[in-house]
């Protein structure tokens, strides 16, 4: 698809030599001059409303020249609230990691009733208001939420604390890695799976040496996308943390603090430091898409002769016994 | 890859071959293992974090009498943020629906320098955390800022109106248009174009009558994704809405000033009324995908 599109647009740039091929390619594209207009306007847009905003964080960071950027990472309030960050997504990134290899498994590889009704309730999350979110939580384990009077009796506190905040987080990015396995491994079946059981792998062993390798790239991908989103979030955050400075504040939040005080140099510093987890997002998604692509052709070509291959090795230990 | 050193767990890959040997009754279970396990898994893990949580928000809801709850959504502050969040919200993803297929097309059909950087970029609303989009759009468009400050000349205010607020739920909303325009785009078949070519149709007749029509379902889906995230968006919009009352304010900033002065009932009422809303665009665009899978599968 991809190559017959590059020729296409090749043909009509310089199919001089050709000139009924030009005629016929040219038939089903839009004048050259045409072309240029329409991607003037694309790039334009896309560059005031991407770009722009981009180049004014890291401009704001260095407004004051490199020394000034680098001191504003010594302020204890921003030390902590990267730490503070750091360790909500370490608690909240495994949790769902978990949860999506588990659900992607249950979904893609087998078959049961309400499975679109699971499907779309993993989703969820995904359409509810970051703010709600956050209310959701307050509303369950604040003051005046359901389990409110038997946490403060007990003297365990969950919201305006890393629990909430932990909670909220985990509420926001619920979907993401079950969202990026699910059909990716529906696409690539189960009779590799299956290959490897009958020759003889433990369920453990089909999964860490058959399944795995297969997602390795799209578990990857959610790992990174749950990471970016967690470290990120705002609104959710926000709502349940209570803005306890050294206390409940994670780097956005401590970026909001500092912008509404007028430190523009110190919040702009901040902020880059969420822009590079953006960008190295949009990196590694650009790799993954790259490797997915690479490894779904040569499959392509033998897709039996790769499914025995994989079961063999899965299970060369048991089946030679 | 060889794992003589794991001690083989008794197998009972038995199941398969009896399987095939009953024929084409499918009635044994699965020879893969881990269906109860991770299904259960699933739906607790489902449960604890998602449906109990939503639920009890729900339940906390129905305690309002009904006179708390007309009260709570005739007051005209929050009518007012509700309207400016429809509205603001419409018109970011209606652009979006313009530029966003306009973007696509070009991502898609032309070749230019440029082009992959560009179309990796189109996903940094989702990337950037919305709190830094929601600084870094206030200053450029501040009266300060780089482009805020040009506008003004001409008389355009962007930050502290609602035209600030649009503009924060464009940028939030682009990839949604792009990426659900894009793939249906590259799988387009240029022969129905090239047909319609020799059958005498020019470039515009194809494009409004073979194109669009083939874009339009994934095109609504774009749209109603970009608004349902819009209606709910708070980070990217705070900054450079200003948050005046009455005039700048969305409904989720509603929320939050209602949680602050300990109004818990209001919260709890207007972020139903934001959960229904959101289910049932959900549902919609379910719908809506259906239908253009099913418009793939028939064309």
């Amino acid at each position: 698809m991809r190559e017959a599109k590059s020729q296409n647009s090749a043909g009509t740039g310089k199919g001089g030599l050709k000139g009924g091929l030009k005629a016929k390619l040219g038939a089903t594209n839009e004048p050259r001059w045409f072309q240029w207009i329409l991607i003037a306007v694309a790039v334009a847009y896309l560059f005031l409303l991407l770009f722009v905003p981009l180049i004014t964080v890291f401009a704001g960071a260095l407004e004051q020249g490199l020394a000034a950027y680098f001191h504003s990472f010594a302020d204890p309030d921003t030390l902590f609230s990267i730490k503070f960050t750091l360790i909500i997504a370490a608690v909240s990134v495994p949790l769902n990691l978990t949860f999506g290899l588990a659900a992607a498994w249950a979904i893609a590889k087998f078959e049961f009733p309400g499975k679109q009704i699971l499907t779309t309730l993993i989703d969820l999350p995904f359409a509810v208001s970051p703010v709600v979110s956050g209310l959701v939580f307050v509303l369950m384990f604040g003051k005046q939420g359901w389990f409110g009077p038997w946490l403060a009796d007990h003297d365990i506190k969950i919201i305006f604390a890393a629990p909430g905040i932990i909670l909220a987080t985990i509420f926001i990015t619920f979907p993401m890695v079950a969202r990026e396995l699910i059909p990716l491994m529906e696409e690539q079946g189960k009779e590799e799976e299956e290959a490897a059981r009958t020759l003889g792998a433990s369920g453990w062993q089909t999964f860490w040496h058959v399944t795995l390798p297969n997602i390795k790239w799209g578990v990857l991908y959610g790992v990174i996308l749950t990471n970016a989103r967690a470290m990120g979030e705002f609104g959710a955050v926000s709502v349940v943390s209570g803005h306890i400075r050294g206390l409940t504040t994670t780097l956005p939040l401590q970026v909001e603090i500092l912008y509404n005080e007028y430190n523009y140099v110190q919040a702009f510093s901040a902020a880059s430091l969420l822009c590079f987890l953006g960008l190295l997002t949009l990196v590694v998604k650009a790799v993954v898409q790259r490797q997915v692509r690479k490894s779904r052709q040569p499959e392509k070509q033998t897709p039996v002769a790769s499914a025995a291959s994989a079961a063999l090795a899965a299970s060369a230990g048991p089946a030679a016994r | 890859m060889n794992q003589s050193t794991v001690p083989a767990a008794p197998i009972r890959g038995g199941a398969a071959p009896a399987e095939a040997a009953a024929g084409k009754r499918r009635r044994y279970p699965s020879v893969i293992p881990g269906f109860g396990l991770t299904l259960g898994y699933t739906v607790m893990y489902l449960s604890l974090v998602v449906l109990i949580p939503l639920s009890a928000t729900f339940l906390k809801a129905s305690h309002l009498h009904w006179s708390e709850l007309v009260a709570i959504f005739t007051d005209r502050q929050v009518l007012l943020a509700f309207r400016l969040s429809f509205l603001a919200s419409a018109e970011g993803a209606l652009i979006n629906g313009v530029f966003g297929l306009l973007a696509a097309w070009v991502l898609v059909r032309y070749e230019f320098p440029g082009r992959g950087l560009l179309d990796s970029m189109v996903d940094l609303p989702f990337a950037l955390p919305t709190a830094v989009a929601g600084i870094s759009l206030c200053a450029v468009y501040s009266s300060t800022g780089w482009i805020g400050s040009r506008l003004e000349t001409i008389g355009i205010h962007v930050a502290y109106t609602p035209l600030g607020i649009t503009l924060a739920l464009t940028f939030i909303g682009l990839p949604f248009v792009v990426r659900t325009v894009q793939p249906v785009l590259e799988d387009l078949d240029k022969e129905v174009e090239e047909a319609a070519t020799s059958l005498g149709a020019n470039r515009w007749q194809i494009f409004s009558k073979v194109i669009l029509p083939a874009l339009r379902p994934s095109l609504f889906t774009g749209i109603s994704l970009a608004f349902a995230r819009s209606l709910g968006e708070y980070g990217s919009v705070i900054f450079i809405s200003g948050n005046m009352p009455m005039k700048t304010e969305i409904v989720p900033l509603i929320i939050v000033s209602k949680l602050e002065q300990y109004d818990y009932a209001g919260a709890t009422a207007i972020a139903c009324a934001m959960l229904i809303l959101s289910f049932a665009l959900l549902l919609a665009i379910n719908l809506l995908q259906r239908w253009s899978s099913h418009r793939a599968k028939t064309r």
